[in-house]
């Protein structure tokens, strides 16, 4: 194996092991050099297949490097980048470890070149990402991640189930575009959209990431979902369904995170709101919507994580998680909220960000497409990205009330992680090209024209006036909203509880009347036998027959004397 | 009344109630502006009725305050405690 084509991912997760055991003051080395070793290798490979092995009669291909797998591996290892120097002051080890395998087995299943490898890849995830929730310790880590985990063990299964499925069909384990219309194929999607926390099981990841540590939650929200995209954009484009799936998601998204308290779940949610725009996409399939997918996947890692980053200075400064216990924090923690706004306006797709210039792709595409409704769809949900995130996160925990508490901000390396994010987000905004170039398909788009502009700043705006206009309506309560987790968490559990209780006492009573018929019977049966004969056969006419034998042979015994 | 405007100024200047008035005139002024602009760009509608005055403006204004009813409404059936699920 040369060097050029060794696995990139592969870097971080052998990093990983490293990390316990190097000392503290040398651990920043290896957890921000390792990322740029990473990058440098993704650009250094030429396009083609590398790394193959056969294994039994097929062939595993652990590179394939094209425009595609390349711009996926550069926006996770960017940020893998930023997310370490984030968490310089995460003090546990265990979940810098589990990032850094999370981080590598998302970029390995990224390059992966077939179905094999991908879901060795793709469980190597489930079993870190699980770790970095668990590594937080405390009372309901343990619950939270067991309940992340068999998620992603169902999804993984039925993956598994897809992939042997396929691979009888075809007798290749080839991971290129596919049909979801055999059985393998199909469970390949179900397990695929699993991932990317479409319904029905869509809320282990609301459940889960707002339980991370303020850097895991920054980390967690990039690679599973997005990995699940990418899949999804190299198995299954121009596959209707995921247009209604997306669709779906995009508004469930906006939905519950319009009443949801949490500030880390209402941005848990936006991802679920924001992965529907690109299963959208997907699903329109065109070149325009497959490189607007591309993009907006580029671009979400790095504002969502810009979010979150801005959420957990909040959470690591006060401690705090909740709307209705924060406000007013703009005062002592200006660069916070000025970072936060910035990632607010990116995910609503402002103008002059990188949201602009990646989500007009997808709904440019649904117009060209003349997919009527989707369009208006689309163009729904943009305004309400603005709404659920672009405004009600910074105006809950910035802004709204006094909460009187006067945190500052945080320390230097997590200012300048969210620095650093910003100016990705805004450095893209101004010069799109740069990220155009990475796009798989060639790029005729032009997101500044004056019309789209001016259109774009009516529907936010306006979405805007109607959030101030209801801010009454919008007053956070301490709440939450049931999600389909509450099947498994509540009605699944009752259930059984309830039946085996029923089962339990159906058996008690049936086992309690034979008993008494029992009782009965023996009664009835002595009773008749002392009415027949009150020596010979009592309550016990064993007992009373063996010692009548007696009575009757010692007799005929002292007669034989006589 | 003395207090209440040196409460009102010791308060960060973004929160006084004079920057709010402000702010609201300023925002309205914009949103005007915006609607207004409508006379001059060129619009190229993919549907027919997205080409209609200010679309763009009143459909982003009636689909979020849907959306914000939709959630109201569904809040009904499925809002719980936050200690909802606190036993487990």
């Amino acid at each position: 194996m040369m060097m050029s084509d060794f696995p990139p991912g592969l870097v971080l997760i052998l990093g990983a092991f490293l990390l316990p055991i190097i000392s503290q003051k040398f651990r920043p080395i290896l957890t921000l050099g390792l990322p740029v070793v990473t990058l440098y290798l993704i650009w250094s490979l030429p396009n083609g297949v590398f790394s193959t092995f056969p294994l039994f009669d097929y062939q595993l291909s652990f590179v394939r490097s094209d425009s595609l797998s390349r711009i996926f591996a550069t926006v996770f290892s960017i940020m893998t980048f930023g997310g370490s120097l984030y968490a310089l002051k995460q003090k546990s080890v265990l979940e810098l470890s589990a990032v850094f395998v999370y981080a590598g087995s998302a970029i390995g299943a990224v390059f992966a070149g077939d179905l094999i490898s991908l879901f060795v890849f793709w469980e190597l995830m489930a079993v870190a990402s699980t770790l970095i929730v668990l590594s937080v310790n405390n009372k309901h880590s343990l619950q939270v991640s067991i309940r992340y985990f068999l998620v992603h063990v169902f999804g993984g299964t039925l993956l598994l189930v897809g992939i042997l499925a396929h691979i009888l069909d075809t007798g290749s384990t080839t991971f290129s575009a596919m049909e979801p219309n055999t059985f393998g194929t199909i469970l390949i999607m179900a397990g695929f959209l699993i991932n990317a926390a479409a319904p029905p099981l869509s809320a282990w990841l609301s459940d889960a990431y707002p339980e991370a540590s303020f850097s895991g939650a920054v980390f967690l929200s990039a690679f599973t979902t997005k990995t699940a995209v990418y899949v999804l954009l190299r198995g299954f484009p121009g596959a209707d369904i995921l247009i209604y799936i997306g669709i779906f998601m995009i508004f469930y998204g906006i939905i519950y995170a319009l009443l949801e308290n949490d500030m880390r779940r209402i941005l848990a949610y936006s991802i679920v709101n924001q992965v529907g725009f690109m299963v959208t996409g997907i699903g329109i399939g065109t070149d325009m919507a497959l490189n607007g997918v591309a993009a907006h996947a580029f671009t979400h890692i790095i504002y969502k994580a810009l979010l979150l980053m801005s959420a957990g200075s909040v959470l690591y400064m006060t401690g705090k998680r909740k709307c209705t216990d924060l406000g007013g924090l703009f005062q002592s923690m200006p660069l916070t909220a000025i970072c936060g706004i910035i990632g607010a306006l990116s995910i609503s797709s402002f103008p002059l960000t990188s949201g602009f210039i990646s989500k007009s792709m997808i709904s440019q595409a649904a117009a060209d497409q003349s997919l009527t409704i989707v369009w208006f769809f689309l163009m729904a949900a943009s305004a309400g990205v603005f709404l659920h995130a672009g405004i009600k996160f910074p105006w809950f925990v910035f802004f709204q009330k006094d909460s009187g508490m006067r945190p500052s901000d945080p320390p230097w390396s997590m200012r300048l992680a969210m620095i650093l994010f910003s100016g990705i987000c805004i450095g893209l905004g101004v010069f799109p090209e740069l990220l155009y170039a990475m796009l798989p398909y060639e790029v005729t788009y032009e997101p500044y024209t004056v019309t789209h502009v001016i259109h774009m700043l009516q529907l936010l705006l306006f979405s805007g006036f109607a959030f101030f206009l209801m801010l009454p309506w919008m007053k956070r309560t301490l709440t939450i909203t049931l999600d389909t987790d509450w099947i498994y968490r509540r009605a699944v559990p009752n259930a059984l509880q309830k039946m085996f209780s029923i089962i339990w006492q159906l058996d008690r009573s049936v086992r309690d009347a034979l008993k008494l018929k029992l009782n009965l019977y023996l009664s009835y049966f002595s009773g008749k036998n002392d009415r027949l004969s009150f020596l010979l056969s009592q309550n016990y006419p064993s007992g009373s027959m063996v010692m009548w034998v007696a009575v009757v042979l010692a007799a005929y015994l002292l007669l034989s004397f006589i | 009344m003395l207090n209440n405007n040196e409460s009102e100024n010791e308060k960060h200047w973004l929160v006084r109630k004079k920057t709010i008035v402000l702010l609201w005139r300023v925002g309205l002024m914009i949103l005007f502006l915006l609607v207004m602009a409508d006379f001059f760009v060129h619009a190229h509608p993919y549907f027919g009725i997205d080409g209609s005055f200010g679309f763009y403006s009143w459909f982003g204004l009636i689909t979020c305050i849907a959306m914000v009813l939709v959630a109201k409404a569904l809040a009904i059936f499925l809002k719980r405690k936050d200690t909802y699920y606190d036993d487990e």
